[in-house]
């Protein structure tokens, strides 16, 4: 079994991958833009409502609640799902859930498919799968399309092009659509993909969705979108395939009153986003004739078997922590090197990958805690990281900073080594010292010094100065 | 192989619970607001001003003026080619106009007409929303019903006004084997520099008519 | 009231004027201070590193040294967040049961400055005096660990003379997140950069805080932008008066 998570095995280290997006300030302009707006937005519709913290409360629990007896939800989504004229289908890892959506869609001889955004299809490389099998999959929510025709990468859960901005998405529509006299309003780059996508809607016979949540008491899938594209691809071709990570189970249909309260609110700052299709398996006369579900692990049950960091789980995919992180908004999404970027991404994306790659996702945190505050199903996120920070550590064996740390523990073990340390370093900072100010340092702390000065040891700490003091009482 | 990724896959859960289930189990906490507590005049008008903040038309009449005021609507908008979700009442429509029938459209007739006309099976105040059950004969339409035309006249009534989205869950739960479709305003985006556009894929006007 | 100080090991070795103040502060309003001098750091650093073993040792030396002190107080809300937020379970995935019970007397019994004064002590007004033009920067752990809201603020509208100014975007990070600042420098740089256009906007005289580690990074910056501000400690404006002012 092979898990992988779109290429974040191969991405390189975050503080490298962050160098040259610090460096694009049309960039970040789009994201401080985007993300500013969606903050601000979400605080104002989160707190009209006086039961949010209990509607929170209750979602953890229910997801708690689910990843305990995730089993037996898993089967009982699935036989009522089968009851319902639905097939289900179950993946050990990404390459098998690849396979499993190519045969089904070579089934229905087809060549082409619609897809509505799933991050899930991007963490298991479904595009180019299906490429590879002569398959052409056609992205239909506005910022997937925008993504795709630019051949570009996700860089946020729910808004994924919010790194580009109008000008830049004329550019890409204008090429790959061929229309040269585009212009440059939202209203027409909207227009340009309605009209492009309307016809693949009513040509493409097979389409891929994902899921927001599987109700296993109804055998139901719940989609939240905006753009009515999900609503095309769940309606108007023959045969639809989902595909969902074993987590995004639910126990009931009733269930969703307290999700579908926090997930809009938290995901775009709307009280309700436009479109939720609710379905059962398939209808006579009512949208597709084949339902099919595919069940995804890819390393999900390695997460359910850590205590600390279960709660990754929990993730409804809504992307608060995404907008409300300021590491985040300095680098945008894809210096993560992951389909999930952002806080969430820094623990699910190692933790599904086994911790054998993006081991330096944990430490792209400040542990400022603006992510755990927002977060609609109360992961503690900077706990998580902490404790995965302990993992990496763990792995890395008697690495130099592994000493360095082992031995300031031994200084801070007893009082004494603390102050032969403080006078030890006192008075051998001078080579670095001037006017009371170090101005650069060498080695690790080069970073620190490359912005801000520091300031110098002073000649007396705080315990000398008291024990002067108790001595002249 | 098939069976065996489906049993290796549970194998692997039940083992990690056995592993890293901690404490006792504790049942949902489930104290956050079920009911609201409008009455029935501020709870239609909170439902108009949301709506309306979607960019939805509203409008309001009694039960008997409903064939009127779609009379109306239809007159003011110009929309001549409208089609009515099977089993929607005839009493509720106007004369004069000449509807077509949900059964004999195919995709490109709705693709093409000015709006179609459906009712709803509840709609919440607080988020402004309508919920379709696309039940045979229920005069809400099937799926795509809603979807393809550019216009979509929505009848609510008064009595199906719930204030909070428990309510409206707590009356939607007998029917989970109809498919549903909540509905808050007309399709948008923001993909693009955060900036809401309105009908992207779905219709681009949406029109309440609340009957009270 | 008898008050034993836990000033911190970044305290103690580069702002003592931080400790200095607190003991003069607290001494003025009629409490006796205590300093144990075995007391060492408190493991935050070597915790949120990832280095949890060896954070251990340091909390049972500190339970060691502050187990018989009735009220302890720490000039630092991360340290005192690194206890409140993470003792617990670190004693309890210790095994040591006794580490475990002592640890849960003690926590109740530690406070962070500004909460010492405002909660226990039921003050606002500490008869301080300092002239100068003042914003505040709330720091993460402040905020969202220990929940201070505004009684840091409430505290220093009450100092005669200060001119209290808001820093907008109140709740961003300041990037200085311990050794994030070694491990991401670019990114905290680019963050503290956000941090020194807000504060400088505030054309405050000096930027103030609960905590030297947020002052230590924002100050470093504004030095080297020779931006004509400084950073100290909220305790050193407390302890100010007019008969011994503070710089």
């Amino acid at each position: 079994m092979t898990v992988r998570v779109g290429d974040a095995a191969q991405a390189p280290p975050f503080q490298r991958a962050a160098l040259p997006l610090l460096e694009d300030s049309q960039l970040r302009k789009n994201v401080r833009h985007a993300t500013g707006v969606i903050q601000r937005k979400r605080a104002l519709v989160a707190g009209e409502l006086s039961d949010w913290q209990q509607l929170r409360a209750a979602a953890s629990a229910i997801k708690q609640q689910t990843l305990r007896h995730l089993d037996e939800y898993l089967l009982r989504f699935e036989a009522a799902c089968v009851a319902a004229g639905g097939q289900v289908h179950w993946a050990r890892d990404a390459d098998e859930a690849n396979a499993i959506v190519l045969a089904l869609i070579r089934s229905q001889n087809a060549s082409e498919v619609v897809k509505i955004k799933t991050m899930t299809s991007d963490e298991t490389g479904l595009n180019r799968a299906l490429e590879a099998g002569g398959v052409h999959p056609y992205e239909t929510d506005l910022a997937e399309l925008i993504v795709q025709m630019g051949e570009d990468r996700p860089s946020h859960i729910v808004v994924p092009a919010l790194h580009k901005n109008r000008s830049q998405v004329r550019e890409i529509f204008r090429e790959k659509m061929g229309l040269p006299g585009l212009g440059d309003r939202p209203e027409d780059l909207t227009a340009a993909a309605r009209s492009y996508l309307r016809e693949k809607f009513l040509r493409v016979p097979v389409a891929v969705c994902g899921a927001n949540f599987l109700l296993a008491d109804t055998g139901g899938v719940c989609i939240v979108e905006s753009e009515g594209n999900g609503r095309m691809c769940l309606t108007l071709p023959k045969t639809l395939i989902a595909i969902a990570g074993i987590e995004k189970v639910i126990p009931s249909f009733r269930d969703l009153e307290v999700f579908l309260q926090l997930l809009p609110r938290s995901a775009t700052g709307e009280r309700m986003n436009p479109y939720n299709s609710i379905w059962t398996g398939v209808r006579e006369g009512d949208g597709p004739h084949q339902f099919h579900v595919v069940l995804l692990d890819n390393g999900r049950s390695g997460i359910l078997a850590d205590a600390e960091a279960r709660q990754t789980l929990h993730c409804i995919r809504c992307g608060a922590c995404l907008n409300a992180c300021p590491v985040y908004r300095q680098t945008g999404g894809h210096a993560y090197g992951s389909t999930y970027a952002g806080p969430i991404g820094a623990i699910l994306t190692p933790q599904l990958q086994q911790m054998r790659h993006s081991q330096s996702l944990p430490y792209a945190s400040s542990l400022c805690g603006a992510c755990y505050e927002v977060c609609p199903v109360k992961i503690n996120i900077p706990e998580v990281l902490i404790h995965l920070r302990g993992r990496v550590v763990e792995q890395s064996g008697l690495s130099a900073e592994a000493i360095g740390m082992k031995a300031m523990a031994a200084v801070f073990s007893s009082a004494r080594r603390l102050e032969a340390a403080q006078r030890l370093a006192q008075r051998g900072q001078w080579p670095w010292v001037t006017d009371g100010w170090i101005r650069s340092l060498p080695g690790m702390f080069a970073g620190w010094t490359a912005v801000r000065d520091l300031r110098a040891i002073p000649r007396q700490s705080f315990r000398q100065w008291w024990r002067e003091r108790q001595h002249g009482r | 192989m098939a069976a065996e990724a489906k049993q290796q896959i549970l194998a692997r859960i039940r083992e990690a619970n056995e592993r890293a289930v901690r404490g006792k189990e504790t049942p949902v906490p489930r104290d956050y607001v079920h009911s609201g507590g409008l009455d029935a005049a501020s709870r239609e008008e909170l439902f108009i001003e949301r709506l309306r903040e979607y960019d939805a038309s509203v409008t309001v009449c009694a039960s008997a003026g409903l064939a009127s005021t779609i009379g109306v609507l239809l007159q003011d908008r110009g929309w001549k080619h409208v089609i009515m979700a099977a089993g929607f009442p005839a009493a509720a429509l106007p004369f004069g106009f000449e509807f077509r029938q949900e059964a004999e459209v195919e995709n490109s007739d709705l693709d093409a007409c000015d709006a179609v006309i459906t009712g709803c099976e509840v709609a919440i105040a607080v988020t402004g929303s309508i919920v379709l059950r696309h039940g045979v004969g229920l005069g809400q339409g099937t799926r795509r019903f809603t979807l393809l035309p550019d216009r979509h006249l929505c009848v609510v009534r008064a009595e199906q006004l719930v204030e909070t989205v428990p309510e409206a869950f707590a009356l939607l739960e007998p029917f989970t084997n109809d498919p549903l479709t909540t509905i808050s305003g007309p399709s948008a985006t923001a993909d693009i520099e955060m900036t809401r556009i309105r009908g992207v894929h779905g219709p681009r006007f949406l029109e309440v008519v609340l009957v009270r | 009231m008898r008050i034993t100080l836990f000033i911190t090991c970044y305290n103690d070795t580069l702002f003592p004027e931080t400790g200095k103040a607190v003991v003069r502060l607290l001494e003025r309003l009629g409490h006796s201070v205590d300093f144990p001098l075995q007391q060492t750091c408190c493991g935050q650093m070597h915790y949120n590193t990832g280095y949890q073993q060896e954070a251990l040792p340091l909390l049972r030396h500190f339970v060691e040294v502050f187990r018989d002190a009735e009220v302890i107080c720490a000039p630092s809300s991360s340290c005192v967040a690194m206890m409140r937020d993470h003792y617990l379970k670190m004693a309890e995935a210790s095994g040591d049961k006794a580490l475990e019970r002592d640890t849960a007397l003690l926590l109740p019994r530690v406070h962070e400055l500004t909460e010492l004064l405002v909660d226990r002590l039921g003050l606002e007004d500490v008869g301080a005096y300092y002239p100068h033009r003042v914003t505040y920067h709330a720091s993460c752990h402040s905020l969202r660990s220990l929940c201070l809201g505004d009684k840091p603020l409430r505290l220093l509208r009450q100092v005669r003379g200060l001119e209290l100014v808001e820093l907008s975007n109140i709740d961003r990070c300041c990037g200085f997140g311990g050794t994030f600042a070694v491990k991401n420098p670019d990114v905290s740089a680019a963050m503290l950069s956000e941090k020194l256009k807000d504060v400088e906007d505030t054309a405050a005289e000096v930027c103030t805080a609960v905590d030297n580690s947020c002052l230590m990074h924002i100050l470093g910056g504004l030095h080297r932008q020779r931006a004509g501000v400084s950073a100290r400690h909220i305790a050193e404006i407390l302890a100010s008066t007019l008969e011994e002012p503070a710089l």
